[in-house]
Order: C-alpha cells, then sequence, then structure tokens
C-alpha cells in the first residue's frame, strides 16, 4: 500500500480519464463509457493499495489485477503507463497494428497485464486460479478483480464465485463496476440484476456496497478489507455512472462502444480540465 | 493381451508425475473418481483442486493457476472438455499460450452405453483448429501413460484424450514416445494403416490379416493429431501411395482429414478414411458402435484391398 491521499488519487483519477477519452479519440474506436465509470477504483488499485513493481511486471509476489471486463482496457493502459510499465507515448497506438495495446488486454504483449481478457464472464475464473495458487504457494499476493455488470449474466462469473467460497480465498477483492448500462440497453432492460451484493453475500462474499465513483468510499473500502483476513473472498459492488466525468456521454448507452469525433473530444477535454460542462 | 483403458493409464501416471513436481496440479469437476484422479486426490489433496461441475470454471482456473508456474491438468469427459469449455480453452489457454493441460476420458465411442451425449467424436477436430493446441490420443495403457507425462514435459496446451473402456495392451513399459513422432509398429510398402487411439489395435490385427494374403502394409501409430507428424505421412505416401486412416473420431476434421491434407499438398497419395461416418451414435455395445460406422478389422482389410 502507498501512503497517498484522496485529493491526489482524484487528481490521478481524472487524468486517466483525460488519457482515456484521448487514447480513444486518436484510435477512433474503443469503450469509453465503461473506461470511465471505473476510473475511481483502477486508481485507488493502482496507486495506493496494490503491492507492485512496474520495474519487475513478473515479480512473483506482485498483487494481481484482473480486467475481467476487459473491452474497458484504455483505463488500465492509462494506468498502466502512468505508473512506468511502458511509455506514455504508446498509449498513441491503442488498437493499431503491431500495438501492445491490442482492443482487448494482450498478457504476452503488454507489460503488467496479468491475464489476457476481452471474452466476458472469464476473467474471473482466472483470478480465483491466482489467488488459489497463492494460497497453496504460500504467497501473500492479493489478487484484484474488476467486473462489469453486465457479465454477470455469464454462469461462469457464479462457477468462479463459488470457486472463490470453496476454497476460503479471502486474496480475492472484486469490484464490480456497476454503471447499469450495458450494449443493448439498461442491465434491467437485457437481464434484471437484482441486489448484486445480496448475491455475492450468499455465494460467501463479505460485501461493501458503495458509490464506486466516490473515491473516498472507495478508498475507505480497501482498508477496511486490507485487515480482513478471515477465509471470506471480498466484494465491492459500486454504483458507478457510465461515461463518468464527461457531461455528454454520462448514462448513454450509446457510449458504450463509440469514439468521440474532433468537436466532442475538444469538449470533453475541455470539462476534464475543469471547464465549462 | 491384457486390456486396460487409457484412463487408467493417465490416472497412475499423474499421480507418479506429481509426486515429483509439486506443481503438478489436478482440477477436477466431479468426475474424478470416473477419470482415475481418486490416487492423486488421496496422495496429493494440496495439489488438487475439485471446482464442481463448472467446466467453464475448471479451465478459467486453470489458466489463473498456469499464470503462477502451476502445470495443471483439467479432468473430466472429453465431449465436456472439448466443447463446454472450449472458448475458455481459446481465451485463457492457448491464446495467452498458459501451460494448461486438458486430461479427458471418455473419448470416441468408448463410453459406449452411456449414449450420444457422452460419446464424444468431435473433440480433436475441434481443438486441433485453436492455435497454439497440441492434440494427442495414445493407444494403449502404457503410452498413455509416456505420453502424460511427455505432455506434462511440454511447455503450452495440451489436450490428451482416453478410452473409456479396456483395450488391449500394444507397448510395454519401456517404449519411448515422443509427441508430434508416428509410432512404426510394422513396415510394408503395399498399403499405410495409419491409425490413432483405441483403433490402433484393430490396424494392427488387419495388418497380420492382410500379411498371411501376401500383402505388406506399414502401420503408424499417430497418437498426436496435431501437430502431425507430416514426415512419417509423407514417407508413407511416397512409398506405399496407399494410405488407410482408422479413428475413432468423425472423419470429418480427424486424423484422416489431417492426412488427406498432406497429400493433397504433396499433390500424390491415394487416402481413405475409416472413422465415424459423420453420425451421433446411441447406447450399444463399443463394439456394436465401431462397427456401425465401419471401423473394424475386417472392413480395414476390405478397403486396404479395394486400393491395391
Amino acid at each position: 500500500m502507498q501512503d497517498i491521499s484522496v485529493s491526489e488519487l482524484k487528481v490521478i483519477a481524472n487524468d486517466l480519464r483525460k488519457k482515456v477519452v484521448t487514447m480513444i479519440y486518436k484510435a477512433k474506436s474503443g469503450h469509453p463509457g465503461g473506461s470511465l465509470s471505473a476510473a475511481e477504483f483502477v486508481t485507488a488499485a493502482y496507486f495506493r493499495e496494490m503491492n507492485i513493481d512496474p520495474a519487475d511486471p513478473k515479480w512473483p509476489d506482485r498483487d494481481r489485477f484482473v480486467l475481467s471486463k476487459g473491452h474497458v482496457c484504455p483505463i488500465q493502459y492509462a494506468a498502466l503507463a502512468t505508473k512506468g510499465y511502458f511509455e506514455e507515448s504508446v498509449l498513441d497506438t491503442l488498437r493499431k497494428e503491431g500495438s501492445i495495446l491490442q482492443g482487448h488486454p494482450d498478457m504476452k504483449k503488454c507489460p503488467g497485464i496479468d491475464i489476457s481478457t476481452g471474452s466476458l464472464g472469464q476473467g474471473f475464473a482466472c483470478g480465483a486460479g491466482m489467488a488459489l495458487a497463492g494460497k497453496r504457494q504460500g504467497r501473500d499476493y492479493r489478487v484484484f478483480v474488476v467486473l462489469g455488470d453486465g457479465e454477470l449474466d455469464e454462469g461462469e462469473i457464479w462457477e468462479a464465485a463459488n470457486v472463490c467460497n470453496k476454497y476460503a480465498l479471502d486474496n480475492v477483492v472484486v469490484f464490480v463496476d456497476w454503471n447499469n448500462l450495458q450494449l443493448d440497453g439498461t442491465c434491467d432492460q437485457v437481464m434484471p440484476l437484482l441486489d448484486i451484493g445480496a448475491k455475492f453475500e450468499s455465494f460467501g462474499f463479505e460485501v461493501w456496497n458503495i458509490d464506486g465513483n466516490d473515491m473516498q468510499q472507495v478508498v475507505d473500502a480497501l482498508d477496511e478489507i486490507r485487515e480482513r483476513k478471515n477465509g471470506k473472498p471480498k466484494c465491492i459492488v459500486g454504483k458507478t455512472v457510465k461515461g463518468k466525468g464527461v457531461s455528454y456521454m454520462e448514462n448513454q448507452v450509446g457510449w458504450h462502444g463509440t469514439a468521440p469525433n474532433e468537436e466532442q473530444y475538444k469538449q470533453a477535454m475541455l470539462e476534464l480540465n475543469g471547464g465549462a460542462v | 493381451m491384457s486390456l486396460i483403458a487409457t484412463r487408467d493409464g493417465f490416472g497412475d501416471e499423474i499421480v507418479a508425475l506429481g509426486k515429483e513436481n509439486k506443481n503438478i496440479f489436478v482440477v477436477d469437476a466431479d468426475i474424478g473418481k470416473s477419470c482415475k484422479t481418486g490416487a492423486f486426490m488421496k496422495a496429493l489433496p494440496e495439489q488438487h483442486i475439485n471446482v464442481g461441475i463448472a467446466e467453464q470454471s475448471a479451465a478459467g482456473v486453470a489458466a489463473g493457476l498456469a499464470t503462477c508456474g502451476i502445470i495443471p491438468f483439467v479432468v473430466t469427459y472429453a465431449a465436456f472438455g472439448s466443447m463446454r469449455m472450449v472458448e475458455m480453452i481459446r481465451q485463457e489457454a492457448c491464446y495467452p499460450n498458459l501451460n494448461v493441460k486438458i486430461a479427458c476420458s471418455h473419448g470416441g465411442v468408448t463410453p459406449a452405453n452411456d449414449g450420444a451425449s457422452h460419446q464424444c467424436i468431435e473433440d480433436m477436430g475441434i481443438l486441433s483448429t485453436i492455435p497454439n493446441m497440441t492434440v494427442i490420443m495414445p493407444a494403449d495403457y502404457n503410452s498413455a501413460r509416456k505420453l502424460v507425462r511427455a505432455a506434462a514435459g511440454k511447455y503450452g496446451p495440451v489436450y490428451l484424450r482416453f478410452t473409456r473402456d479396456a483395450i488391449p495392451e500394444i507397448y510395454g513399459p519401456d517404449e519411448q514416445f515422443e509427441i508430434g513422432k508416428a509410432k512404426q509398429l510394422r513396415d510394408g510398402s503395399d498399403a499405410a494403416i495409419i491409425a490413432n487411439g483405441d483403433t490402433v489395435r484393430l490396424a494392427i490385427e488387419a495388418a497380420e490379416v492382410l500379411e498371411a494374403e501376401g500383402v505388406k502394409v506399414r502401420v503408424l501409430d499417430m497418437h498426436t493429431v496435431k501437430p502431425l507428424d507430416v514426415e512419417a505421412v509423407t514417407a508413407a505416401i511416397e512409398d506405399c501411395g496407399k494410405i488407410v486412416t482408422v479413428e475413432d473420431h468423425n472423419i470429418i476434421n480427424g486424423l484422416g482429414a489431417a492426412v488427406a491434407c498432406v497429400a493433397a499438398d504433396l499433390g500424390k497419395g491415394q487416402v481413405k478414411r475409416i472413422g465415424i461416418q459423420d453420425q451421433f451414435g446411441q447406447s450399444a455395445p463399443y463394439e456394436r458402435l465401431l462397427a456401425m460406422n465401419g471401423i473394424t478389422t475386417e472392413n480395414i482389410v476390405v478397403t486396404v484391398k479395394a486400393m491395391l
């Protein structure tokens, strides 16, 4: 864990949002909505909570980060570049031929990616496997898993939750980015999720229901979780706003997988730089 | 000749491997006893995981373990190991080229009386089309043991397919096997029979019958479907010209198709494929199911003679 204040984390989260919008604008494709909604958790994990070394991305005792909703990799790429895993100029190569920054995360190409993801519902089980390996090998690391709300439709998510419970994986921290929008519409329209926190509780998790875009609440939840080595896996259900930080993207299902044009890009940067909304 | 299922070869070898290397893990999906991991479970509980009847997470958990230096063997039946979790194998094992092994009993029609849901005739074709994957079906107990060991020692994803039913032993315990290298069981230049898995025994019997009639055929045990031993197939085409393939798998996308592709690329040789005739099975005796598809010693003999 690193000593950094909530106000400093907020500044970093805003910077990552600017990188996300810029990257997707330059790539002319990508997924801004879910990248922006997850910014607070990704920032708190990478810049405060996780025990990692950008100079040694394969360090066996490092904390792992699994972006199960792999399509929002721009927010993870922004965090990795800012941490120094690779040059920030590489962000301009997102989704371009030969880039280490594939459209969905590729662990063989990009340093700092602990597992390749992109097919929804699959990353969680991989994270459970990493956590189980840590337990069996007597290593102290933790595994941070970011799940989208929409991918909770996938049965494999709940299979993986069972594994976390059975093997007492208290070294797993799941963050559900509950922005309530998926590709075809709201979660309620596509497949009602009911009470996500109650579902995870019934699978044996300790659950924190928070505002996932409130950095103080994210940090407080992570502070509480850190000390709780009690055999129970952890889940933070973060209510978030898809497209958070860019007014015209907020809560708009159309900004799931669309790149801004030049005018929209300028407006987004103006807002993220503290200008008029 | 004693009879024993190749799933027993897997079960015995995986225990030996696990005792030698604490990074060898078994990931079961509630059919471990049937797939012969019971001894492993008992002897090496710290290297054993059972995720329940949940093959998809079995594959995902295995991929996660593999990123941490563990060599997981995901164990289930071929139908589930190749199809229920195929996309997890593709995305989380093959795409990142992780050291995940999929070890499946109940290959082909060997789960005979269980019926079509449990028989698996598509698996080797499906897995062969995924980049980075190696696909193996041993022909007997001893070769199963040797190829399981070889798979553990080869980095990358490997799919291993075993029989539920007992089949004759072909090899002694000291026979050596290399992944991707066919075993030549008999030599001859009139024709070649290329078989794998539980049909190798039929190929040997057919060669004996043919020899009594003055026809000398080469017999290859092509235990590795991918990467195919193209050199051995090419030599068989060059030396014999006539090739009959035999497999307990759909004739589409299996061993016969792979061999036929080599002949097509060479622009030489004639290939006849014996295998499952693109049809589902039913609950019936194992040998009957093979016979319904022409997978018999007699049909191999007839097919070879018709080509001469």
